[in-house]
């Protein structure tokens, strides 16, 4: 007997006696996000934000990143000079560049969080975790209230990463510090119109 | 590494020598208070709270309930995604087929997220027998690997080292395994933190194959999801060319809508966090863009048989959030090492048996008898897993296995101690009697040779000067 169906089969057994397997999930009521809320919870986890109108933004960016090398993906709706568009490098390459800059797909207000899925403007993982700075542009209706807005705009079957403030550890001690292997800065800019 | 769980001698035994530390206590003190009050914080602001514990118990009981057909539509969308499906009975074929792939791509090195499940299979030691290094990534874990330590909490493998300790182990074992700490190093945790980032750098940079576990695995979708802190997950998820996640069959959630319910849950339980700095979720193979070789390894290792136990089987809910452990009065005082296991705690005195099966060892069996029964645990679990209820129902199967045998002298002791209870308390007049020996009786109590494992740890409170029945028979309940 193969180890699959060995435990496919001791899983059946373990189960005959078992109650159905029907469940309720908890209704959610859905609300506007709220940008306030969005840039307050992501300022606690002591994150860079900012406000700022679609004309002002690339002189944002530009501020954000100045004195830095910079690596952008491909399709970012705005102009970084001199930024290297990504095709490809290596880890060893990207350990080499100090910021990166992209846009996300989602804003969670309740929790702070930003959630890339690594589509045009967001590029592919790795661009986003070696680089020490990461400048987000998050647009203020991508913003929603909760968890569960979030969850159901995302794409599974794209890779998703939800980012909640810079890298941290609650190693030692169990107090929070911030800045281990991700990006130790986060700067979050926040598009309104 | 040298250091390791087998052969640790019951809990009581490991418990007294723990209490004797300390240090330890005080470490485990400041840093359980410090998560405890943080935790009840966020908790607070969560409204519908109890809503989101019972939908979390319920998804994962509807989850266990049809656990086979979920596994088998796991692994048909995984195989879809390109990802690899391999199945392993227990901890050693597990440790076999991540050794096999180690191989056949020639690494001698591979990085590692922080997961339970290879600590619990004995990934690390296996993978070194094959000359393969397995570098431990996550803060906590890097401090249990380079000090040849155990690990004794779920989320803080190191919880019970301070900082000053910690300084001294990066000082003295760094250097042995890679780059090496500065000479100047201080205790700050930042700069603790920025050694451990140095270090595991170079790891990250060069590494060919990582090894995860997984947070949760999505049935409907083939998706994988690891939720962590530090950015060291991410790396191992995105850097290498091959990954390697081994997920207990237990980690199944039915749709990807569930990963709501519990994406609140978890980092509030946890780390007492609205959200934890990264969580990612990955569905196969993304071509282009991370590990283009993803493989599964689906885990049995004893859960069938935790499954099989009608009152047990709740304890398959466990999402490892070790708030069970923060709260416990007997984990604050021991630390986890005296539990005998990776898994220690509240929930380890339930796994434990549940995986492994009761009447083996004297060291498994002593597990479901180290707690007071308070149900601290219980109400802070976020998927209301009733420990309690589970720990008396262990003591009893624990009685039963070695009913027919020689009984453990302190389960003999207790069922003698709960005969002459029955007795005393069956009969008002013998009740009398005994209210009044109270007073003289306490001190004796102490030195009684059949209460002695009980009254050693413990204080026995002093008797009142008068018994409430005494003092309604003299003032006529309160009349004169």
């Amino acid at each position: 007997m193969t180890a699959r169906d060995e435990i496919l089969a001791r899983v059946r057994e373990a189960t005959t006696a078992a109650a159905s397997g029907a469940y309720d999930r908890p209704a959610h009521v859905r609300t506007p996000g709220s940008v306030d809320l969005f840039v307050e919870r992501v300022e606690d986890y002591q994150a860079v934000v900012e406000r700022c109108s679609a004309a002002s933004l690339s002189d944002r960016v530009q501020a954000a990143v100045e004195g830095c090398s910079v690596v952008v993906p491909p399709g970012l709706g705005v102009e970084v000079p001199d930024a290297v568009v990504d095709a490809g490098l290596s880890a060893l390459e990207l350990d080499q560049v100090d910021a990166v800059v992209t846009e996300a797909t989602v804003g969670i207000a309740e929790t702070g969080t930003i959630v890339l899925d690594h589509g045009p403007g967001q590029g592919r993982r790795a661009i986003t975790l070696v680089p020490d700075r990461h400048v987000c542009i998050v647009r203020a209706d991508q913003v929603v209230a909760d968890v569960p807005d979030a969850v159901a705009l995302l794409d599974p079957h794209r890779p998703l990463t939800w980012i909640s403030g810079p890298s941290a550890t609650s190693d030692i001690e169990l107090s929070r510090v911030e800045g281990v292997h991700g990006p130790r800065n986060l700067h979050v800019i926040v598009v309104e119109d | 590494m040298t250091a390791t769980f087998v052969g640790m001698p019951p809990f009581p035994t490991a418990a007294r020598a723990a209490l004797e530390d300390t240090q330890l206590r005080h470490n485990l003190a400041h840093a359980t208070g410090t998560i405890r009050d943080k935790r009840a914080r966020v908790v607070a602001e969560v409204e519908d709270w109890e809503d989101l514990r019972t939908a979390g118990a319920a998804i994962k009981d509807a989850t266990l309930a049809n656990l086979e057909q979920h596994l088998v539509q796991l692994e048909a969308r995984l195989l879809e995604q390109g990802a690899v499906v391999h199945w392993a009975r227990d901890a050693a074929e597990a440790n076999r087929i991540v050794a096999g792939i180690a191989k056949s791509h020639a690494v001698d090195e591979v990085v590692k997220v922080k997961s339970m499940v290879t600590q619990e299979i004995g990934l690390n030691e296996a993978l070194a027998l094959e000359g393969i290094a397995a570098w431990e990534t996550d803060l906590a874990e890097l401090i249990v690997q380079l000090g040849d330590d155990l690990p004794s909490h779920i989320l803080v493998p190191a919880i019970h080292r301070n900082r000053a300790e910690i300084r001294q182990i990066f000082l003295e074992r760094m250097a042995a395994a890679g780059r090496p700490a500065p000479t100047d190093l201080t205790d700050d945790p930042a700069e603790l933190a920025s050694t451990a980032r140095l270090h595991l750098r170079e790891k990250f940079l060069r590494a060919r194959m990582a090894v995860s576990g997984a947070n949760f695995a999505v049935a409907e979708t083939g998706t994988l999801v690891v939720v962590e802190s530090e950015g060291n997950g991410r790396m191992c998820l995105t850097l290498p060319e091959v990954l390697v996640s081994v997920v207990g069959i237990e980690k199944v959630v039915p749709t990807f809508a569930d990963l709501d319910v519990f994406l609140r849950l978890l980092p509030r339980s946890s780390t007492g966090e609205r959200m934890n700095p990264y969580t990612s979720t990955w569905t196969g193979v993304t071509p282009g863009d991370g590990p283009q070789e993803v493989h599964v390894v689906l885990l049995d290792n004893g859960r069938t048989r935790a499954l099989a136990d009608e009152v047990g089987r709740q304890a398959l809910r466990c999402i490892r959030c070790s708030a069970c452990l923060n709260v416990c009065p007997v984990y604050e005082r021991v630390g986890g090492h005296a539990y005998g296991s990776v898994y220690p705690g509240p929930i380890g005195a339930i796994l434990n048996p549940l995986m492994h099966g009761v009447g083996e060892d004297a060291q498994t069996d002593s597990l479901p008898y180290a707690s007071s029964l308070c149900g601290a645990c219980y109400e802070v679990c976020p998927v209301k897993i009733d420990i309690p209820s589970v720990l008396v129902d262990l003591r009893a199967q624990v009685v039963d296995a070695h009913r027919g045998g020689v009984p453990p002298v302190t389960h003999l002791a207790e069922a003698v101690a709960m005969k002459g209870v029955a007795a005393t308390f069956g009969s008002s007049r013998r009740l009398g009697f005994a209210e009044r020996l109270v007073r003289l009786g306490t001190g004796v109590a102490q030195r009684l040779p059949v209460a002695t494992p009980w009254t050693n740890a413990r204080d026995v409170p002093k008797g009142p000067p008068e018994s409430f029945r005494a003092w309604w028979k003299r003032t006529d309940g309160g009349r004169r």
